[in-house]
């Protein structure tokens, strides 16, 4: 065949393949949605390391969409059969170790890329006007996400599962007046039996991943309509090519953030698979050796503690002690705790976005914030005795609930005095454009 | 795409001509719509309902026979009612003597929380017989089951006089599942409904009928 022959089969092909995509656009918006989405929407040239996590967090999800799916052909929701259905699947299922695996360590890695991600929005003022929606929904995606992770949790049937389910479940029964009515009708029973399984397992199989999914959709479109924030916390459409209309400071979503996301994801997978490979238990972090006990509600473990996603919001519960004989109070501040993120973009009052223009009042409110959080969640992780009592002094009182309750009043202070201190510290000019 | 809605839009109050409201139209849509929303209220109901505990559930929730002779003294059993523990303890007379002793550390050492007891256990040692206590061994804080500490002293500490140990967030109870001050736990441990059929049986989840 010669050469002229060649390049007249590839238009040929070439018009073909037109002919189908000119069909499809007539139909069905393909080639104005992958423009939009992706081919012409302008992003800030200066995106950073941390602007891997978002598509990372969908990546994940994808994975444990996709795991979940294989994991139910061979699950049985039944309190009878459900922890002897997670070792069949475990030792019999053909590669059902590494299905279930990777489903056990996404969970977790799903709030590590979500922790981060919550952690960029943060320091680089994501969340201020007009991105008020976008954090909004991504604070209700944190909470489905919460909510699947407990739900998930129960399904292998071990004592961990169990009893933390029944921690959890009678979180409820402190709400006063309707509580121990709302904790019997989510049991469906008088205690955490075959019937709070088979609903968890709806729950979490279906309802929530669809709530999850479109909340994810309702997130990237919101996204999409105001454009993305960037290390610099500068409007980049503000400044346009005159004839063009596009950003000064923008370029494609794609090619040049899909290749730079999947450098992401790959190193992303490596540390996954050697997770997954090496320490899919994560030395009792992500799988706690009390969840390898069937479950027996006549018996509760030495020392019941959530998974480490949850502890910082445990060590407040923990922390806060009962008033006037009720135990509400702990509850509702570890609610708070959780939803007080969704107040961010009114509580911030700065002039500027970015932590890069920021002063050192917010820096120092913000590393307190920090460290707050991490202490909180190493101490959920252990029982309230583990660095003994204090002298008569103080009553005789925990060390560890003592610290709890300073950091616990820290994390909440980070928000209520966010107005003031905010609005008091010394920022720096806001350049023009991006610095990259 | 936006012109031709303009184009609509203009062409719609042409139409009309004006901007006059028609209150009839709108006060039809208004009364659809809530009646449409209470169908849907209406509507959720049996699905609320359903994942209330089934006739089954309900069924399993009946009183339990134990016998209680084969207990030593200063030792307890574990019953099973309603799937919680019933924990039954046989105090030795000095274990109830103890249980005056250390009212001020208690928080609540009377039982005015009446939710916790019924009306014929409300008395010094929390029981139908003195020496025999029945509590549901669920802690009060977040449903934890406590541990046993019956004995004096040992890994809880010389001042510790016997009772119970939740190793979830280490709340403190007598022998009586009187909750101690400090506690997590916010109230005395549940006195499920009891009665004794004869000397050694004991029924659980039905009460006592009051003497008159």
């Amino acid at each position: 065949m010669t050469n002229k022959n060649k390049s007249e089969d590839k238009s040929k092909l070439a018009g073909v393949m037109d002919g189908t995509l000119n069909w499809v656009d007539a139909r069905f918006p393909l080639t104005s949605n992958i423009k939009a989405h992706l081919t012409e929407y302008y992003a800030p040239k200066n995106f950073n390391f941390w602007y891997f996590f978002g598509s990372l967090a969908l990546l994940v999800l994808v994975l444990q969409i996709v795991t979940g799916i294989f994991l139910t052909m061979h699950y049985k929701p039944d309190a009878d059969l459900a922890f002897g259905s997670v070792e069949y699947i475990m030792r019999d299922v053909p590669w059902g170790w590494l299905i279930r695996y990777m489903h056990s360590t996404g969970a977790s890695m799903f709030f590590v890329v979500v922790y981060l991600h919550m952690f960029r929005g943060i320091i680089y003022g994501s969340y201020r006007n007009p991105r008020e929606l976008i954090w909004l929904f991504g604070v209700a995606i944190f909470l489905a996400l919460m909510g699947e992770a407990f739900f998930g949790y129960l399904l292998p049937w071990g004592q961990m599962s169990y009893w933390g389910a029944q921690v959890i479940v009678n979180l409820f029964s402190a709400i006063p007046f309707i509580g121990p009515d709302v904790s019997e009708w989510l049991r469906g029973d008088y205690l955490v039996s075959d019937a709070t399984l088979n609903r968890f397992f709806a729950f979490h199989v279906i309802a929530l991943p669809f709530v999850l999914v479109g909340l994810v959709v309702a997130h990237l479109i919101a996204l999409h309509e105001v454009g993305s924030n960037n290390p610099d916390g500068v409007e980049i459409k503000k400044l346009k090519d005159k004839k063009t209309g596009i950003p000064l400071d923008g370029i494609p979503f794609h090619p040049y953030y899909t290749v730079k996301d999947l450098v992401g994801v790959a190193v992303f997978l490596i540390v996954f698979s050697a997770i997954i490979f090496f320490a899919p238990e994560m030395g009792g972090y992500f799988l706690e050796a009390n969840n390898f006990i069937p479950a027996d509600p006549l018996k509760t473990p030495v020392h019941i503690a959530p998974v480490w996603y949850f502890t910082p919001y445990y060590s407040i519960l923990r922390a806060v002690p009962p008033i006037l004989n009720s135990q509400f109070p702990g509850v509702a501040a570890m609610g708070l705790s959780v939803v007080v993120f969704a107040l961010l973009p009114w509580l911030d009052k700065s002039p500027v976005k970015s932590i890069r223009h920021r002063g050192g009042l917010y820096k120092a409110w913000l590393a307190a914030f920090v460290v707050s959080f991490l202490v909180l969640g190493y101490l959920g992780t252990v029982p309230s005795n583990v660095w003994g009592q204090f002298g008569a002094w103080m009553g005789g009182a925990d060390r560890a609930t003592v610290v709890a309750r300073f950091f616990t009043a820290v994390y909440f202070l980070f928000f209520i005095l966010m107005p003031w201190y905010t609005k008091k510290d010394k920022t720096k000019p806001v350049p023009e454009r991006v610095t990259g | 795409m936006s012109d031709n809605q303009n184009d609509k839009q203009q062409a719609g109050s042409q139409s009309c001509g004006c901007s006059q409201v028609d209150l009839e139209k709108r006060n039809f849509l208004i009364a659809t719509s809530a009646v449409g929303a209470l169908g849907c209220a209406v509507a959720a109901v049996p699905f609320i309902k359903s994942m209330t505990p089934s006739e089954r559930a309900k069924a399993a929730g009946a009183p339990v026979e134990v016998d209680i002779s084969k207990i030593e003294p200063g030792s307890m059993m574990t019953a099973e009612w309603r799937g919680q523990p019933v924990w039954i303890i046989n105090r030795t007379d000095e274990m109830t003597a103890e249980l005056a002793k250390h009212d001020d550390q208690l928080s609540d050492p009377n039982g005015e929380v009446t939710s916790q007891q019924p009306a014929y256990c409300k008395n010094a040692s929390r029981s139908l017989k003195p020496n025999i206590a029945v509590v549901v061994g669920i802690c009060t804080h977040l449903g934890c089951s406590p541990t046993e500490k019956l004995q004096r002293g040992g890994d809880m500490g010389v001042n510790w006089t016997g009772g119970f140990f939740c190793p979830c967030h280490g709340s403190k109870f007598d022998l009586a599942g009187r909750v101690f001050k400090g506690s997590p736990a916010p109230i005395n441990l549940v006195v499920p409904p009891h009665k004794y059929l004869s000397e050694s049986v004991l029924l659980i989840g039905v009460d006592t009928e009051e003497k008159a």
